[in-house]
């Protein structure tokens, strides 16, 4: 139900390998629904009806919109849910990229929300200075000082691994708190960048970004979070991402890295230089991230959302279940960025399930899904399994579920 | 477990103290050096400090060109890594001294409390030190363990949760240690049985226990939180409180503390002196030879896996009922991935995760007392773990050095 929207990507999708096909899309799609399923019987426990519960998400998603019988008052509210969930499927899109692109290169790219972070700290920095500029070079300006913070964040990472080999799993974990803790003093109380108004002195907040630097809302009121173009960037950058990977001579770099360092050394192919490339690529996918939203609906960085922020580590699912395709990174950062809106506070009707609960169910699927795509043999065994699944369908799940809860 | 190490742990003291004369027969001149220099460089700081308090940066400068001089022989005499150690020191200790000497009485007399400081570091070192110690076991296995933040969450719910349905401390501690033993279990299962990608399942741990603790959290006790007379782990209190610096510091300190502490050498004694913790540490570093020696690495990474969740679910309760009184939702908010610091920072051993931990723990403590200067930079003291932990796996002090097998599936043939 959920991951089979987005018609308009077929195109693309049809290039991949038969392979990439047939393993990569029926996998995914099992493991999220496995997924649900365990998610199904936690709400059953809870002694709520887990159809209504997932009914209730969907609609609160604004996925519903879709179908053309919802009419009326049902598809205003729809199409303004619909609007909040792509606003969150935007970021998720990047940040999904940013890991994507890294394990494409055999590297484990975990820093996403540091480099998500550090871009959005840039953006709103850019954003609410030079209030006199106009609106398409500020936006750009703005932009492009994400995106180079971002990369610059993420580089460090890569710099460390191409010259000393530092392992870059732990370097951008640290880089992830470290850009937490710059961002609370960036924008806590007597911070360099704390708001500059007077009334505003005990709140740990930046400045607001300045008009020229907003992003265009196309569907929706812009005064109640409609939607920006950033969707729009980040399918061009979805775009960019598979040029990059499949079609230029930086991807085939990338990808036999990847495959093999040696191997690829041994052809002429620098590994170091890679990684720092990889790395730079990545941090800018994800500073793109930190850009839309705070140019897009956010506006100002609190250093409160600083602390509950997760979308970089969201990514790294989006990324996972979307097999570091291009496609899937669209399919799955719209699964997790309907169901992040569809189980909030306030999208989700409290008489069918409460919220509260609704968001941990959220991780809690999240973390079932990347926990049984972590599982190469798992997934093998799965898709070898497709053939005995005939005989006896129901166990195999079972077991699965088993090990996992 | 404690069982087999408690003997030898006695040994080892026993054997530890020669051990240690003989190592510092080994310690060469230039060595001493570089130590003698970095001992400077923190004196230069002291010395400006209270009770001492110098109000004059003269001394410090004096002092602390000293060191920098005994530094930079070390340096040339080869020993590299203290020398620029005592370097890097003086300069820290000067500049520190300076600053010191340019701030009022008064706000150095609220900052520093030597006591205070020490039992603060104490209490903020030691659900690191659970979790790095929780680290230490697994990666000596051979298993990367990301979910320690996860294993420390389940701790923290379950400490709390069993606290107040068995109306003990101890029925809390119990039922903390099982939630995170079981937690290590999952990923046992992924990571050794599954042979997923240990870090990716490490993540879905984390995730995993972020839902798990948050949704039975929110069930169980709604809006309300958890209770107000949720039974506590005591304190220790020492009648040393007459001894100076160190007697008002440790006279009442958390008994989890003094717990972490005993792990700690336990750990050690098992690690490096039982001959289970050889085999421990053998199938971390070459689990085929390992396995053709006739110990089973899957059943060594499974003990040490789930172990280490036991150990890291400590830190989490210790956090609980010992320290807050209560659980939140995320209440761990990165602590277990400093824990992930100190392992790398102490390199992968318990004594040096220890030390890592502490300092750590005393950067934070530290943190809480500097806003009297500038309440923002006193937060940007917060991320030195982060930032001395990549400093470290970059090499530019002393390379870290995993396990040899570490992160790796054994695959038996």
């Amino acid at each position: 139900m959920s991951i089979e929207p987005e018609p308009g990507t077929v195109t693309v999708a049809s290039r991949l390998s038969g392979f990439m096909r047939g393993g990569g899309i029926l996998v995914p799609v099992v493991t999220a629904l496995i997924a649900f399923l365990v998610g199904g019987i936690v709400v059953l426990a809870t002694g709520a009806n887990p159809i209504d519960t997932y009914k209730a998400i969907f609609d609160g998603s604004g996925l519903n919109w879709l179908f053309p019988w919802v009419t009326g008052d049902d598809r205003t509210l729809a199409a303004l849910n619909l609007q909040q969930t792509l606003l969150l499927t935007t970021p998720l899109i990047l940040t999904g990229l940013a890991v994507a692109f890294a394990f494409r290169a055999g590297l484990f790219n975990i820093g996403g929300q540091g480099q998500y972070l550090i871009g959005s700290f840039a953006a709103v920095w850019v954003g609410s200075s030079f209030a006199d500029m106009a609106t398409l070079p500020h936006v750009v300006l703005s932009v492009v000082a994400a995106c180079a913070a971002g990369g610059a964040w993420a580089g460090i990472a890569g710099l460390l691994k191409a010259t000393t080999g530092a392992n870059e799993v732990i370097s951008t974990i640290m880089l992830n708190w470290t850009a937490v803790y710059l961002g609370f003093y960036l924008f806590g109380l007597g911070g360099p960048l704390q708001n500059s108004d007077p009334q505003q002195q005990s709140v740990p907040v930046s400045n607001d970004v300045v008009a020229s630097a907003q992003l265009h809302v196309f569907w929706g009121d812009p005064e109640l979070q409609g939607l920006h173009i950033g969707i729009f960037i980040a399918l061009v950058t979805v775009a960019v991402f598979w040029v990059l990977l499949n079609r230029s001579v930086t991807g085939y770099e990338v990808r036999a890295v990847g495959f093999s360092p040696d191997a690829a050394e041994y052809g002429g192919i620098s590994a170091g230089r890679s990684y720092v490339k990889v790395m730079l690529i990545c941090g800018i996918f994800a500073g793109l991230a930190g850009a839309c939203d705070v140019l897009g609906w956010q506006f100002r960085v609190a250093t409160n959302d600083i602390q509950v922020s997760q979308v970089g580590f969201y990514g790294i699912a989006v990324a996972l279940l979307g097999r570091n395709t291009a496609v899937g990174t669209v399919a799955a950062a719209l699964l997790f960025g309907a169901l992040l809106n569809g189980t909030s506070v306030r999208n989700l009707d409290p008489s069918i399930f409460e919220p509260q609960l609704a968001t941990n169910l959220t991780y809690i699927i999240q973390g079932l899904i990347v926990l049984f795509v972590s599982a190469p043999v798992l997934v093998t065994s799965l898709s070898r399994g497709r053939l005995r699944a005939r005989r006896k369908p129901m166990p195999k799940p079972e077991v699965r579920t088993g090990a996992g809860a | 477990m404690s069982a087999v190490s408690e003997e030898p742990a006695a040994a080892s003291r026993r054997g530890g103290g020669s051990r240690v004369l003989e190592r510092l027969r080994r310690v060469t001149g230039p060595q001493w050096c570089g130590w003698a220099g970095i001992a400077l460089g923190v004196l230069s700081f002291y010395v400006t400090l209270p009770p001492v308090l110098i109000r004059s940066i003269a001394p410090s400068i004096v002092i602390g060109l000293v060191g920098l001089t005994l530094g930079a022989i070390a340096v040339r005499a080869g020993e590299k890594r203290v020398g620029w150690g005592a370097v890097v020191a003086s300069l820290a200790g000067i500049l520190g001294a300076y600053g010191a000497v340019s701030s009022g009485v008064t706000n150095l007399d609220r900052v520093v409390v030597w006591s205070a400081l020490l039992a603060a570091a104490l209490r903020y070192a030691t659900p690191l030190t659970f979790a790095a110690l929780g680290g230490v076991t697994s990666e000596r296995s051979g298993v990367v363990n990301i979910g320690l933040e996860g294993m420390m969450l389940m701790g923290a719910f379950f400490g709390a949760w069993g606290a107040d349905v068995t109306s003990s401390w101890v029925g809390g501690l119990a039922i903390g240690m099982l939630a995170g033993a079981a937690t290590g279990f999952v990923h046992a299962v992924f990571a050794i049985s599954l042979r997923a990608d240990q870090i990716v399942s490490g993540t879905a741990i984390n995730f995993l226990a972020l839902g798990i603790t948050g949704y039975l959290f929110v069930k169980i006790y709604g809006d309300e939180g958890t209770p107000d007379n949720l039974p506590a782990i005591p304190d220790v209190h020492l009648p040393i409180g007459g001894i100076p610096f160190i007697g008002d510091g440790l006279e009442q300190l958390n008994l989890m503390i003094w717990l972490g502490l005993l792990l700690v050498a336990l750990l050690t004694a098992f690690l490096f002196r039982t001959p289970q913790g050889l085999r421990l540490r053998s199938v971390g570093e070459n689990p085929l030879a390992a396995d053709t020696a006739g110990i089973s690495p899957i059943r060594v990474r499974y003990l040490a896996v789930i172990a280490s969740g036991a150990f890291a679910a400590m830190g989490g309760v210790f956090l609980s009922i010992g320290f807050v009184h209560s659980f939140n939702q995320n209440m761990i908010a990165g602590k277990g991935f400093i824990g992930l610091a100190a392992v790398i920072f102490g390199k992968w051993k318990p004594g040096g995760a220890l030390a890592a931990a502490l300092l750590f723990g005393f950067s934070s403590a530290l943190a809480q007392r500097l806003p009297v200067f500038s309440p923002s930079t006193a937060t940007l003291f917060q991320a030195l773990p982060y930032v001395l932990t990549l400093i470290a796996v970059a090499g530019l002090v002393g390379r870290s050095r995993p396990p040899a097998a570490d992160g790796i599936p054994y695959e038996r043939h």
